[in-house]
């Protein structure tokens, strides 16, 4: 009996956060008067666009260098690779492939650069990687801005040569003949993989389309990600995870793998912006990948992962839950007070507090463990 | 010779000399491509004024050794409700600008107390929550924003008759209260302008945070930053050490900002506070403070080189190459500093 409450208990304080989410969506959707049908349509649809991008933040939390907020470099290459197979007007999977296969070694490289950034900022590997997003961004700028173009922005003299990235299509290029729009309409690649096999299910009145193609795609790496946790490599970061001193002395190559961790989850982070632009149809070339952390992080965190440990059940009830909310808020806000705007603001409140409240949790628990073996040292424990 | 170069090379650091280079061949570029250096130069003076304080904010959380102040947004928002509560009840000129500091300074002093005591049960993460708990305040008083019983006029929206606008003008009440007292030339005649009062307001808070640091509490809030295990054997309560650093950080940051703002005049309410750490942070970073360490001179010259580069790079390389580059190395300089100080070998193991 004492037993089945203790155990009741620990199940509560541990997925204390989906929790209070259920909780609150339970409220907020009769509030925002959506339909049963239209809710699921949406996560069914939001699930497969975002999983794979939140299931790329799996590995670096193995390895123990928390949450990879890196991640945002795998974005960017994988928007470079779209913007070029758009110019290309490569269509439909082969696109796809290809946009992959263009931007899988950049970001290899940007995976091994942060990789060694970080390993050369060990203990504050999170606001390291987090920063290294922005500047990585600036470079991108740069790149997209200036680089790609018709023409070039400057001249090698004497040669007549352009430094630039060929792009030819006028529909990418802002009007100065260098430089991607803001804007870029993804259409032959819009949907390309969702609707390579896609299955449809009557739910009540409505229709609900199901991607089958991607969600396919998700299992394969769900898989992957159990088969890699049991090879040499996924023990190592396993072992690095839980101590990177005792890992050092029992031979693992620290740094390496911890390298290795970041390069995988750079380059997942670029197919998953790939598999989440297909599905958008649209990019923002200076925005997209602006959010993808961040919304990816807060996603993980509210499935009821921490900084330390996360599971593949954590991504999808954290994607379901935190979408959930993201599409209900703002007309629960509109409902409740009046204004669409307050539920808007709510759910940036959200994404921000559950991250800042997950840190916070995660860095008490470590300092007061710490605190508790020097007591134990201290002789009073 | 040579050996006093590379010790001066060894000090500043290499990415300090290469941007110190870069904004003086801006300076000296400046007048060939037909930018005016004066004007340059008064911007940059104005822009230095501006953010001054702000940039001051991080010095006691950096010496205390609570890292880099990204929770800046927090402080800045006490100096925002300074601000709006001012010109709510109409204060105007230089005793509305010190009825909004007196305002903001209680709200920035219990905001920090609170903020201090997150940030004591975090030590050795408090760089990544700070940023945290500065966006969800953010959040917060977005929502607050739309909800706060303010109703004058010239702050909420003109059709929905309630929440105040994104963002509010502070002429009519106290806009360059500071920057034109005393001031040289004017901002607006397009000679050569110094912001004297500003200048003044700003010097006072150097000497006042120098001053400080030079009391007992401020050498004992050094000596938590620089050892804390060897504070705290000296008998210094560190967490009421880091404590007092924090809430004075927290209340330079609202008084920065209501410097900013009366220069700037506006006041951005909503998302406008969101990254205004970032700036500041990687200003005290050029001028030489690492995560630990920070002086008065690394707050002036960094401030000084960030946003002369600031100032320079829009009108000097828009000239130069016809494309805004600015926005761009802005990015790359400011957070590439930041990477500088955080991957720093000395400083990981601290």
């Amino acid at each position: 009996m004492i037993d089945m409450k203790d155990n009741i208990k620990h199940f509560l304080i541990s997925n204390s956060v989906p929790i209070i989410f259920i909780a609150l969506s339970a409220f907020a959707i009769p509030l925002s008067g959506f339909s049963y049908g239209y809710l699921v349509q949406e996560m069914l649809t939001r699930l497969a666009r975002n999983s794979f991008l939140v299931l790329s933040l799996l590995i670096p939390i193995m390895a123990g260098m928390g949450l990879n907020f890196g991640m945002v470099l795998g974005a960017m290459a994988g928007q470079i690779g779209l913007i070029l197979v758009t110019d290309w007007s490569v269509v439909g999977i082969p696109g796809l492939v290809l946009a992959a296969i263009i931007s899988m070694p950049i970001a290899a490289v940007l995976g091994y650069v942060c990789g060694n950034v970080l390993n050369r900022a060990k203990g504050r590997e999170m606001v390291t990687s987090y920063i290294l997003g922005f500047f990585i961004n600036g470079i991108y700028q740069f790149v997209v801005l200036y680089l790609i173009g018709i023409k070039g922005m400057l001249r090698i003299p004497f040669t007549g040569m352009d430094i630039r990235i060929p792009v030819t299509n006028p529909q990418l290029v802002l009007s100065r003949g260098y430089g991607i729009r803001n804007a870029i309409n993804l259409t032959g690649l819009r949907h390309a993989l969702d609707n390579a096999f896609q299955f449809n299910v009557p739910f009540g009145s409505a229709v609900i389309d199901i991607p089958v193609s991607t969600y396919a795609l998700i299992a394969f790496f769900c898989v992957f990600i159990v088969w890699f946790r049991r090879t040499k490599l996924g023990q190592d970061m396993r072992a690095i995870g839980q101590d990177m001193a005792v890992a050092d002395s029992s031979g693992i190559a620290v740094e390496r793998t911890r390298i290795i961790a970041i390069v995988i989850s750079t380059m997942l982070a670029a197919f998953g912006q790939i598999i989440f632009l297909q599905n958008i149809g649209t990019m923002n070339t200076y925005n997209s990948h602006d959010q993808t952390g961040m919304f990816s992080i807060a996603a993980l965190l509210i499935g009821g992962a921490t900084v330390s440990k996360a599971s593949i059940a954590n991504v999808f009830v954290g994607v379901t839950l935190f979408h959930l909310m993201f599409v209900v808020s703002p007309m629960a806000g509109k409902e409740l007070i009046g204004q669409a705007q307050l539920g808007e603001y709510f759910r940036v409140f959200v994404s921000y507090g559950i991250i800042a409240v997950a840190l916070v949790l995660h860095a008490w628990k470590r300092y007061q463990e710490r605190e508790r073996s020097r007591r134990g040292l201290r002789g009073e424990a | 010779m040579v050996a006093k170069l590379k010790k001066f090379i060894e000090n500043a650091g290499w990415p300090r000399i290469i941007i110190g280079l870069f904004l003086v061949s801006l300076y000296i570029a400046a007048p060939m491509v037909n930018v005016k250096v004066l004007t340059s130069l008064s911007d940059t003076l104005v822009r230095v004024g501006m953010n001054g304080v702000l940039v001051l904010a991080m010095v006691p959380m950096v010496q205390s050794g609570c890292g880099l102040n990204f929770g800046l947004p927090l402080g800045i928002i006490a100096g925002l409700l300074g601000a709006t509560t001012s010109i709510q009840f109409q204060a105007r000129g230089l005793a509305g600008f010190g009825f909004a500091m007196l305002v903001a300074v209680p709200i920035a002093v219990a905001l920090g107390f609170i903020y201090a005591q997150i940030l004591n049960r975090v030590k050795g993460e408090e760089m990544m929550i700070a940023t945290y708990v500065g966006f969800s305040s953010v959040a917060v008083m977005c929502m607050a924003w739309l909800l706060l019983p303010f109703n004058s006029p010239v702050m909420i929206w003109g059709y929905g008759g309630s929440g105040l606008r994104t963002t509010i003008s502070t002429e009519n009440y106290w806009r360059h209260v500071l920057s034109d007292f005393l001031a040289f030339g004017s901002d607006t005649s397009g000679t050569f302008y110094v912001p004297t009062g500003m200048f003044i307001f700003f010097f006072l808070m150097l000497f006042l945070v120098w001053g400080f640091f030079r009391t007992k509490t401020g050498t004992a809030i050094t000596a938590v930053g620089s050892n804390p295990e060897f504070a705290r054997a000296s008998g210094i309560d560190v967490n009421r050490m880091r404590t007092i650093s924090v809430i004075l950080s927290t209340v330079l940051g609202a008084l920065g900002i209501l410097v900013y703002e009366q220069s700037f005049g506006f006041i951005q309410l909503y998302m406008g506070p969101l990254y205004m750490a970032f700036p500041a942070v990687a200003a005290i970073l050029l001028g030489g403070a690492s995560v630990n360490k920070a002086t008065m001179v690394n707050v002036v010259v960094g401030t000084f080189l960030f946003q002369g580069i600031l100032t320079m790079t829009p009108s000097v390389i828009n000239s130069l190459l016809q494309s805004d580059m600015s926005e761009v190395i802005r990015i790359i300089v400011s957070n590439g500093m930041i990477l500088y100080a955080l991957t720093r070998k000395t400083q990981v193991k601290r």
